[in-house]
């Protein structure tokens, strides 16, 4: 039985850093946006969080660090996108080739003198402060976008930036406030897994190792709903968590779970992007008469084709 | 006419830079490695640093200037990859080819026929030729061995005889299965009730996974946590929970100040040294030198333990002494016929026993001579007594 404790902790704590991801980037869509750089988003908030935090010895100075480079690239994202109309797909790509290239450029520039997690950073970092955190901004996202007026704004450009616009909102602030706090969030969630590397920098690894693009998946099985996002970390969590477990399970439980280490471990890699497909499949099958997707998404407003 | 002009230039700026490029061949020395790495030469850590350190310090015992090594990176195992690279470094004169990673193998093959005049020389490979083609590899089974009996005594200290091992494969690889396997012989020399549980990653670094990893080992009760993947993170792992470790590849005591035993290292400048030298005198000495599969160990130091740490229990240092000796001195071999039994004082006794692995089968019968082919051929493919490795039907009653 303590395994499987073990186990729903595993699942907990690795699985957190993607609720943070999910949410910013479901904030990030409503407005219309498809930024595929979270990747490259998480890896510039943890390492800038991470290396200024730690200079600082405050686990705030990282917390806060981590959003503010992170909102940077945000920033920078919704400038290439809203303003000068590039595609947004090309420029999130981008920003993950960007990100990742910067988190290892200034983890070794530092070189040996990296900083490992210690001091007061490490007193006050315990991974339950993410945890609840990551749930406490879910709820305040979902609260924000389904509740609140700017929310509504919000949601109406991600279906029909003309139609807003024409309401007389302003369709480029909304984006670029949305994608900026989006990539903010989605730097905490990189920081949340720095710390929980302990900071170690490995000059041919990144601490987000592909999150980035589970949590891109993540949104899809989410409906666009930071609350589903939730539950839905955990489950993606649960497969992600099942590629240290199984060969456990099938030692501890031989004749209940020992199908499980015949299982290749690349299928569990594989699963949050089948039930991705899956999600898709089933939602396009069944034709709901409001889509959860929103409508304008991906697509870059040009007010004067109105 | 401008255009006349602006070809007369070009032309000019073609031939003078030819000339610089044959004036350079022309300087003294103008032997030159070239090496391809898997992972970038800036790395700080791992497997690419490890060995392009080893090539910096062995070029610079030799009095080789910086510019007379060129370096291809972050080349993938693929063959198209591998072979870019090959053409790139001949073009720009090179006269001994390194490559780093097994999957180079099929590629540096090919491209030694090609370029007869250049030396190939491949890590961790198995494929080779009479004339110009080499690969090496060492004995870091020898060096597990030591860290077991480090982390054997540990185990006798704290009580606690489960010991934990991330490994990047288990029976997989034949690197891998014996080093799992000079490990726990290692620590069962010490402490006979020792029991090494072994969590496979199933590739050769993740750091996510090879944290989670460590960290389900020690829950589940493991004191030591050894490793056989690039990242610190199992060490910091044990670190973190309290309990002891044993590190690869480099010596992890920055990482896991309180935690770490020893590491086991290559050093790898060893051989680059002794190739570098023989290399210099052309293809036909480097092979007589060097021969087809370099392959050597402790006795040679191309494997060793870092320096033993505050954490260890008395007398590490005597027994890895003396275990040490006995395999310089070619006494013994960790997988034969006779067992060692180290006592808590780090004195050495010699037995007879046979060699068994954990399914029960005698793999050498007591008093046999060593298997070490097994490791180098890399048929390998059990675990010793006394390890858990991956759940396997047929073994469970």
């Amino acid at each position: 039985m303590e395994t499987f404790s073990l186990f729903i902790i595993n699942v907990i704590v690795y699985g957190i850093p993607l609720l943070y991801a999910t949410v910013g980037e479901i904030i990030t869509e409503k407005s219309g946006s498809l930024n595929l750089g979270v990747e490259g988003i998480m890896a510039v908030g943890a390492i800038i969080g991470y290396y200024i935090g730690s200079k600082a010895d405050s686990l705030f100075v990282a917390m806060l660090f981590a959003f503010l480079s992170a909102a940077m690239l945000g920033l920078l994202f919704a400038f290439l996108t809203v303003t000068l109309k590039a595609n947004q797909n090309v420029t999130g790509l981008t920003i993950t080739t960007f990100g990742l290239g910067f988190y290892f450029f200034i983890g070794k520039a530092v070189g040996n003198n990296w900083p490992l997690l210690g001091g007061n950073l490490k007193e006050q970092y315990s991974a339950s402060i993410f945890v609840y955190l990551g749930v406490v901004i879910a709820v305040l996202a979902f609260i924000y976008l389904f509740k609140t007026k700017a929310g509504l704004k919000t949601r109406a450009i991600g279906e029909n930036p003309a139609a807003a616009d024409a309401a007389g909102i302003n369709v480029n602030a909304y984006k670029y406030v949305n994608i900026i706090i989006g990539a903010g969030i989605m730097g905490l969630g990189g920081l949340c897994m720095g710390l929980k590397m302990n900071g170690a920098f490995e000059g041919s690894n990144c601490w987000i190792n592909g999150y980035g693009w589970i949590a891109i998946a993540l949104v899809i099985f989410a409906k666009w709903n930071p609350l589903i996002a939730i539950g839905g970390t955990f489950v993606f969590g649960f497969f992600n968590s099942l590629q240290v477990y199984s060969s456990r399970f099938a030692t501890e439980f031989p004749n209940a779970l020992g199908w499980l280490s015949k299982i290749p471990i690349e299928f569990y890699k594989a699963l949050p992007f089948i039930i991705t497909a899956l999600v898709l499949i089933i939602s396009s099958v069944r034709k709901k008469k409001v889509p959860d997707e929103p409508t304008a998404i991906g697509l870059n407003y040009y007010r004067e084709d109105r | 006419m401008k255009k006349t002009i602006i070809i007369a230039l070009l032309v000019v700026a073609i031939v003078a830079s030819m000339a610089i490029v044959f004036a350079g061949c022309d300087t003294g020395s103008d032997f030159k490695i070239g090496a391809i790495y898997i992972n970038s030469q800036n790395d700080t850590s791992g497997y690419t640093f490890a060995h392009h350190s080893a090539i910096k310090k062995a070029m610079q015992e030799l009095n080789l200037k910086d510019n007379q090594l060129v370096i291809v990176d972050n080349v993938a195992e693929e063959y198209n990859a591998v072979s870019t690279a090959v053409d790139t470094l001949v073009g720009s004169g090179c006269d001994l080819i390194i490559g780093i990673s097994f999957g180079y193998i099929d590629a540096m093959a090919d491209k030694a026929v090609e370029y007869p005049n250049v030396i190939f020389s491949h890590a961790t490979g198995y494929m080779s030729n009479d004339t110009n083609f080499n690969n090496y590899f060492g004995r870091i089974y020898q060096a597990r061995y030591l860290a077991g009996v480090a982390a054997g005594l540990k185990s006798l200290e704290t009580g606690n005889n489960k010991l934990g091992y991330v490994s990047a494969y288990t029976t997989a690889y034949a690197e891998t299965a014996s080093g799992i396997n000079a490990f726990a012989m290692g620590a069962q020399a010490v402490n006979p009730d020792a029991v090494l549980y072994v969590e496979e990653l199933k590739s050769w670094g993740n750091q996510t996974q090879e944290r989670a990893l460590a960290e389900s080992l020690i829950e589940s009760g493991c004191g030591i946590i050894a490793q056989h993947c690039d990242s610190a993170q199992p060490q910091i792992a044990a670190q973190e929970k309290g309990v002891f470790g044993c590190g690869y590849n480099s010596d992890m005591t920055t990482e896991a100040p309180d935690a770490h035993l020893t590491a086991t290292v290559w050093h790898w400048d060893v051989y680059y040294k002794a190739a570098i030298e023989a290399a210099m005198q052309g293809p036909a000495n480097f092979m007589e030198k060097m021969g087809k599969d370099y392959y050597t160990g402790l006795k040679e130091g191309l494997v060793g333990v870092s320096p033993i740490t505050k954490n260890c229990a008395p007398n590490t240092q005597t027994a890895i002494n003396n275990v040490t000796k006995l395999i310089v001195d070619g006494e013994w071999d960790v997988f034969s016929g006779v067992k060692l039994s180290i006592a808590k004082d780090g004195s050495v006794t010699m037995n007879d026993a046979a060699l068994v692995d954990c399914k029960g089968n005698v793999i050498v019968e007591a008093g046999g001579a060593s298997v070490d082919d097994g490791v180098i051929k890399g048929s390998m493919n059990y675990l010793v007594a006394g390890v858990v490795g991956e759940y396997d039907p047929t073994t469970t009653a």
